[in-house]
């Protein structure tokens, strides 16, 4: 969705006159608080052609991701790490905005920022990925498919991927003879923490958490902060509005404290999926 | 990011001699490209920068333009001789994401809707790149804004902080930003007290989280006074010279 496709998404002004008086109320159209998240729902090992997959539903965001493994040769300067590519599309059926065509800077934008998550969370060790140092390793790829978009797709994005990466079985390669050869058995990922993004939106005065896309065709400005049990790892303003820094010191406590609770709900993945 | 090599000695300098609240040298030349509107030409530590705006002008293509307001345009470029290893010419990902959150961090600034129906260009070129180069394209893209005389509310400054040696410094180097741990480039609007960027490699524990966007707010500022005093050398002259003249 470009900019511009954003805003032909017309709200009407009555619309938008409730949706003003209900936040200068403290409440949002869908009666949620400002720091509440939509239903989410994760379902993975949803495709079994891929090494791993999981599809999540925030609200009526719907995301799919699928991890396809592979070998090739390591990224430049990092020689002696497997190689990890997040991609994203939204697809034409996700709104009736969208049209075919290769990835626009949004979506540019949202397969880089959920990368940035997983990249800089060191979420999955690449170290341990190398067949033959500095020539072959493992190359995951993330592939994210946006089916239905109503709003914070960078989240449901995020959400999708770190379940898809957690609950894959990694291939195991060997090397015979200067050739590399799939032995058919999996291992677990290795997998050292789990990246959690929350999306807030400021519209006037008011910063929301997870906005619909109604409530992301009125905002101002946006911001995404991601997390881990350590800390912070990654952030992206976004859209054409500010924030004073105060209110960016607010979102990054409530990305600390909602994080917690979707990690906590991403273990669970773990576990069931051993 | 995880560190390997130490980056700051035990007399707290950085690999470039610099502590950890030192800016690298900022240079800004305004009014470097003849034909544009406004221009500026910035070198932050190795960066070499050129910002050109043109516009407000007529939008191509024209279903582009907007009732109301003017249409801003950015394009960050690097040339393929500006890094280590030579560029792709082609835009990457990489160009068209920056492309776009300068585009955001800008617009805050403008006032748009002076100028409806027209186009605001806005073209950065890198020609040395260095760490921070967003950063700096911002900056200079801000002057040459100024200097193409466009209503603005405010000058937008760029500088980054981050975390080196789990010490957070300000305005981080090519080397600090490959081997270092963090990496929070911010633009900000110091009279205005607004943020208009903000990105973060890297990770951060999570009291340093504050204590970094405020560190490159502080970095911001000083970059701030260098526009002002970049403006104020190509439309007024020297400032020392001016005051010698008063008295």
């Amino acid at each position: 969705m470009s900019s511009s496709k954003r805003s032909t998404i017309i709200v009407e002004h009555l619309r938008k006159q409730q949706m003003w008086d209900a936040l200068s109320r403290g409440k949002r159209l869908d009666g949620r608080d400002f720091s509440e998240i939509r239903p989410l729902v994760i379902e993975t090992d949803v495709i079994k052609k891929a090494n791993g997959s999981a599809r999540v539903k925030l609200g009526d965001t719907d995301v799919i991701a699928g991890v396809k493994i592979e070998t090739g040769e390591p990224f430049e300067g990092l020689e002696n790490k497997g190689a990890l590519i997040v991609s994203a599309e939204v697809l034409p059926t996700a709104s009736p905005y969208i049209e075919p065509g290769p990835p626009d800077e949004e979506v540019v934008e949202l397969a880089r920022v959920v990368d940035r998550g997983v990249r800089e969370s060191e979420m999955i060790d690449l170290e341990k990925l190398v067949l033959v140092p500095g020539k072959i390793v493992y190359t995951i790829f993330v592939d994210c498919s946006v089916l239905n978009a109503d709003g914070n797709l960078f989240d449901a994005t995020s959400y999708a991927t770190v379940s898809a990466l957690l609950t894959s079985k990694l291939p195991v390669f060997e090397m015979q003879d200067q050739k590399v050869v799939d032995t058919g058995s999996t291992q677990p990922m290795p997998v050292t923490s789990s990246p959690v993004s929350i999306t807030a939106a400021r519209i006037g005065e008011h910063v929301l958490i997870d906005p619909t896309a109604e409530e992301e065709a009125c905002m101002d400005s946006r911001i995404t902060i991601t997390t881990t049990d350590e800390g912070f790892c990654a952030t992206q303003k976004g859209y054409t509005g500010s924030f004073t820094p105060e209110q960016i010191k607010k979102a990054a406590q409530a990305a600390t404290i909602k994080g917690k609770e979707i990690r906590a709900k991403l273990k669970g993945l773990t576990v069931n999926n051993g | 990011m995880t560190q390997t090599r130490n980056l700051i000695d035990e007399d707290g300098k950085r690999t470039d001699g610099r502590g950890p609240d030192e800016l690298r040298a900022v240079r800004i030349t305004v009014g470097s490209v003849k034909n544009a509107d406004g221009s500026a030409f910035i070198e932050f530590g190795k960066n070499k920068i050129l910002a050109a705006v043109y516009g407000p002008r007529e939008v191509h293509p024209k279903h582009m333009a907007l009732p109301d307001r003017c249409v801003l345009r950015c394009r960050y470029h690097m040339v393929p001789f500006s890094t280590d290893t030579r560029k792709n010419p082609a835009p990457s990902r990489r160009e068209v994401e920056i492309s776009k959150v300068m585009r955001e961090a800008l617009e805050p600034a403008l006032m748009l809707q002076d100028y409806p129906r027209a186009a605001i260009d806005v073209f950065v070129e890198v020609l040395q790149s260095d760490g921070g180069s967003r950063c700096a394209g911002i900056t200079a893209a801000a002057v040459a804004l100024a200097d193409a005389g466009i209503s603005m509310h405010d000058l937008v400054a760029s500088c980054a902080a981050g975390k080196v040696n789990d010490k957070i410094v300000l305005d981080i180097n090519d080397e600090e930003d490959k081997e270092g741990q963090a990496d929070m480039p911010v633009a900000y609007m110091p009279r205005l007290e607004q943020v208009t960027l903000l990105q973060l490699d890297g990770r951060l524990a999570p009291d340093q989280f504050d204590e970094c966007i405020d560190k490159a707010i502080g970095g911001c500022k000083m970059v701030y006074e260098i526009q002002k005093q970049a403006l104020m050398q190509k439309y007024f002259g020297n400032e020392t010279e001016l005051k010698e003249e008063e008295q």
